[in-house]
């Protein structure tokens, strides 16, 4: 209800925010003519904007608090409605077989310029499923994970400039390296205290961008590396069309196998320990878990998938240069990852779509892009934190055992 | 009767503060031992020591397994004491909460079995039986509990008193031959303490496990333990039965004000 | 020997610089153990904010040193504002719940103020006018040292002395005190928790902002990235000193300025910004407690 209580919040709120973003918002100071600009209209919108995104605000607020209370009260069947959708046999096999209609024809129905679009979607759902790993299961903050797709990108492009190494072969090596990265710097790191370890990888992260950046005789330095061969296909001579289409199928298979590995290892003695571990690191050692040697399989596994994605990106790119290892890219997979749904697979494929496909598409909003992702960071942590699609947990039947419901020691 | 459990002069600071003050402490195979005190007597610190959360300043913890030779405990990680037999619950409920109840059993097999990565993502047959097998004696251990009609709920959603049960069958599902239990007791009513109490002595008798816990319930204390250990400003202040302890012209004084035999 | 007393001074511009950054880092840090990431975004509002009261003033005619006055308050009071709401958006809906939920919601809120003033100004480096005046006891020395320099020493070691009055002598002090120690038992008797808080994010908040006046009038220039930079710095100076304790952060400074100082001075200075990760990763991992911290046992 809009009370006349919430009305006067709301339009104080608005002024707030007007004289908040008046010197930023409004004016624009050209430097060299010495003129001022003054944008009054943009004030009226932020007064604007604020005025209605507040009442958002207190009543997202309000329903968070509510269901706070609900889950405090009892737990009632709230299977959030899209793992519901896909455990029922009606909706779940019409769907799977039009998605694999949708995936296999997507290459021959839409354009070239589409398909390198649902590519680099791809690489970011197998990077985005790598980092999961680490941040969803393991609950370790990794800003640094780009160093690991740097890595995987790096040693294609280099091996192949020096020794003429092909994709194929630089697959396996640039997922090799980067989980031998991944044990390297997560030997020394993995001690420290969360947010300690996202600082540390972040300086980890900028580390290997800047050696990149200025050890010229090796990595090339700034100018990068340009004419990386795309992927064969035993020796055939692709068009690029072509290329493309097996570049796309070739990401659908990692995809695949990635979501095949993540799914088994979640539901496995160490999966069930990286989550332990994410839900209270002292008990989990208590019970038995070397925490070291768990988080750093969690650590190494992720990197192994950066290293692929990154060989892949090479490939398809074929010219890479530390511009594309920033720190703001590692921030971009965290934020797939935060949007799906921290531990869900599910939730990370949707948000690795959503974020990658929504600005290729929404063009006028393109330069909003690291904005609204900003925006999404913080709204999720806030509302939302399990993503889109949380995480479910398996359940067991035990109907051979005798599961006696009314078994509560009460 | 051997002893399973063997500390002395167990003693930590912090900082300039001494929490413990040489304690000398021992629990026999299939004893049930209590130690009590006032808040702030060091109870807590103490199983943090002999568990490897906390290193002890000084002092010697060793372990005697019924089969093989003593472990000494110092400086082992708390994993590593979990695996040579002795587990622990927590005085503030530390589930997985967002586990359900039976994961969190399953957690607690983790040490006694060994698959890994590659076992996880081929699942060769001896993988699945491993599986199979952690998910039946999980399920048992939840059947001794009573707890299996939570089997699938998430460990937070559980009443305060079946989190409690919860602890501890995560860790008896680590295979301890020596548990100790931090305040099992804590906020339960009249009607669970009871039940607890035989919870308790079942476990020892059917597990064969020796039992050490901490507990302000002076009720539940007396009527399980075969011996009391009482501390009061991180120093032992007398050792004996319940019967003694009751009697016990120094304990009286360091629970002054407090109804001992409430 | 001049150019070792240049670098020298240098390096205590730089650590000043730090230091300026640092203290709202580690008074944040100590009062709800959250990395406020958004910190080093809040002193790129103060230098931005400032340019363009500068800008406007200077158009209107004033006179340069009550420009530079009016523009460091206003920097400071804007940045304070941002400061506050950042605290009530992004941080306060999430009190005790995860570490990591704050942390990635800190790096969403840097990420958005980041573009915010990209798009709301321009992504160009503009030309930051220097209005601090050329003090004439400068001259002789002029190679060594600027007089803004001059001003940022005096400046530091103003708000150090500042923020020990505020934080040994007042009643807000000792409740900032109270909340660090044990947030829970302050609320007890009676300390309004949510107050300190936003008290302490809008002091930090403004000593940043007066931190990103003066560096930008020094180095002459401004970007909507500079904050990020120098928040990363700013924050391995205050994890050196110990985060939490407010004299380490500013050892730690200084400490930091002036080892980047002759490192770059002496012995090169392409791989200055990884000198300082390395710096950083080193110091986690062998005395994570920092110089002046104290290592901390959890509880169990």
């Amino acid at each position: 209800m809009m009370t006349l209580q919430e009305i006067k919040k709301s339009l104080f709120t608005s002024l707030w925010f007007m004289f908040l973003t008046f010197p930023i918002m409004v004016i624009k100071v050209n430097t060299i003519e010495k003129t001022i600009e003054w944008r009054w209209e943009r004030m009226a919108a932020v007064g604007l904007g604020a005025f209605v995104l507040s009442f958002v605000w207190r009543y997202l607020i309000q329903r968070k608090e509510a269901g706070k209370k609900r889950a405090e009260v009892g737990s009632e069947d709230n299977v959030p409605l899209i793992p519901r959708l896909m455990s029922d046999r009606r909706f779940y096999m019409p769907g799977l077989m039009a998605t694999i209609v949708m995936v296999v024809a997507f290459p021959f129905v839409f354009s070239l310029y589409q398909t390198n679009v649902m590519i680099t979607a791809l690489i970011y759902v197998v990077v985005g499923l790598g980092l999961n790993i680490v941040v969803g299961l393991a609950g370790l903050l990794d800003l640094g994970y780009v160093a690991f797709y740097a890595v995987g990108a790096y040693s294609y492009a280099l091996l192949n400039v020096h020794y003429g190494v092909t994709f194929w072969m630089a697959l396996p090596i640039g997922a090799a390296l980067a989980f031998l990265f991944g044990i390297l710097l997560g030997f020394p790191v993995l001690r420290l205290r969360g947010d300690y370890l996202a600082i540390v990888t972040l300086g980890f992260g900028e580390i290997i961008r800047l050696v990149l950046e200025n050890w010229n005789e090796f990595s090339f330095g700034p100018s990068g590396i340009a004419n990386i061969p795309k992927p064969g296909l035993f020796g055939l001579d692709l068009s690029l069309q072509q290329s493309t289409t097996f570049i796309y199928f070739l990401m659908i298979g990692l995809a695949l196998m990635t979501i095949f590995v993540v799914r088994r290892l979640q539901d496995s003695r160490i999966g069930r320990a990286w989550i332990a571990l994410r839900e209270d690191e002292v008990a989990c050692q208590a019970m038995g878990i070397d925490k070291t040697r768990t988080k750093l399989s969690a650590f190494a596994l992720g990197a192994t998938w950066a290293g692929m994605g990154g060989v892949v990106f090479a490939a398809k790119t074929t010219f890479i240069n530390p511009t594309s290892f920033t720190i703001w890219e590692s921030i971009i997979i965290l934020c797939v990852v935060v949007l799906g749904g921290m531990g869900s697979i599910l939730g990370v494929i949707v948000g690795a779509l959503i974020l990658i496909l929504l600005p290729e598409y929404l063009r006028a909003f393109s330069e909003f892009r690291m904005l609204i992702f900003g925006v999404i960071l913080v709204m999720m942590m806030v509302f939302r934190p399990g993503g889109i699609i949380s995480d479910v947990r398996r359940t067991y039947k035990f109907e051979g055992l005798g599961n006696k419901a009314e078994n509560r020691g009460e | 009767m051997k002893a399973v459990l063997e500390v002395s002069q167990l003693t930590m600071d912090f900082g300039g503060l001494r929490a413990l003050d040489h304690i000398d402490l021992e629990v026999r195979e299939g004893e049930i031992v209590a130690l009590i005190g006032p808040n702030g007597a060091g109870k807590t610190t103490f199983f943090n020591c002999i568990t490897g959360i906390y290193t002890p300043t000084d002092g010697n913890m060793q372990l005697m397994p019924a089969q093989g030779a003593p472990v000494r405990l110092n400086g082992l990680k708390p994993n590593k004491v979990t695996e040579n037999g002795m587990a622990r619950t927590f005085q503030n409920i530390r589930l997985f909460q967002n586990m359900t109840v039976l994961e969190n059993v399953m957690i607690g097999r983790h040490c006694r079995l060994h698959s890994g990565i590659p076992g996880a993502v081929f699942r060769p047959p001896a993988n699945r039986r491993e599986e199979k097998q952690i998910v039946e004696d999980s399920y048992r251990m939840l059947e001794k509990i009573g707890l299996t009609g939570y089997v699938n709920e998430f460990a937070k959603n559980l009443p305060y008193g079946a989190q409690r049960r919860l602890e501890i069958a995560r860790a008896l599902a680590t295979e301890p031959f020596i548990l100790l239990l931090d305040e099992p007791a804590a906020g339960m009513n009249a009607q669970e303490t009871k039940e607890l109490d035989d919870l308790i002595v079942r476990i020892r008798d059917q597990e064969q496990v020796s039992i050490l816990l901490i507990e302000h319930d002076m009720k539940l204390v007396m009527s399980l333990s075969d011996r009391i250990y009482v501390v009061d400003y991180g120093k032992r202040i007398a050792e004996g039965n319940p019967e003694a302890i009751k009697n016990d012209p120094a304990v009286i004084k360091a629970y002054l004000g407090e109804e001992i035999d409430a | 020997m001049d150019y070792f007393l240049e670098l020298f001074l240098g390096g205590l511009t730089r650590g000043s610089i730090y230091a300026l950054i640092a203290l709202g880092y580690t008074m944040v840090y100590g009062i709800i153990e959250l990395i406020n990431f958004a910190h080093g975004e809040i002193y790129m509002i103060g230098a931005f904010t400032g340019l363009i009261v500068i800008s406007v003033l200077t158009l209107l005619g004033w006179n340069t040193v009550a420009v530079i006055v009016i523009a460091a308050l206003v920097a400071m009071i804007y940045s304070a504002a941002y400061g506050y709401t950042i605290e009530k958006i992004a941080y306060k809906p999430l009190r005790g719940s995860q570490r990591l939920s704050a942390l990635i919601s800190a790096i969403g809120m840097s990420l958005f103020l980041q573009n915010y003033v990209l798009l709301a100004q321009t992504s160009n480096f503009l030309p930051y006018p220097n209005l601090i005046p050329e003090f004439t006891f400068v001259k002789p020395i002029e190679h060594i040292v600027r007089s803004t320099e001059i001003v940022i020493y005096i400046a530091t070691a103003l708000v150090m002395v500042g923020l020990t009055v505020l934080i040994k002598f007042t009643r807000m002090g000792k409740a900032m005190r109270a909340v660090a120690q044990d947030r829970d038992m302050a609320m007890l008797v009676g300390v309004d928790v949510n107050r300190v808080i936003s008290f302490t994010f809008i002091i930090g908040s403004s000593i940043a902002a007066l931190g990103g006046v003066l560096v930008a009038s020094h180095i002459g220039q401004v970007n909507y990235y500079v904050g990020f930079i120098a928040g990363i710095k700013a924050f391995v100076a205050a994890v050196l000193g110990g985060i939490g304790s407010m004299p380490g952060a500013v050892l730690g400074s200084l400490v930091l300025g002036w080892t980047e100082s002759f490192f770059t001075g002496y012995i090169s200075s392409d791989y200055e910004d990884v000198f300082a990760f390395i710096f950083l990763v080193l110091i986690l991992i062998f005395r994570p407690a920092g110089i002046l911290g104290r290592s901390q046992t959890d509880k169990v």
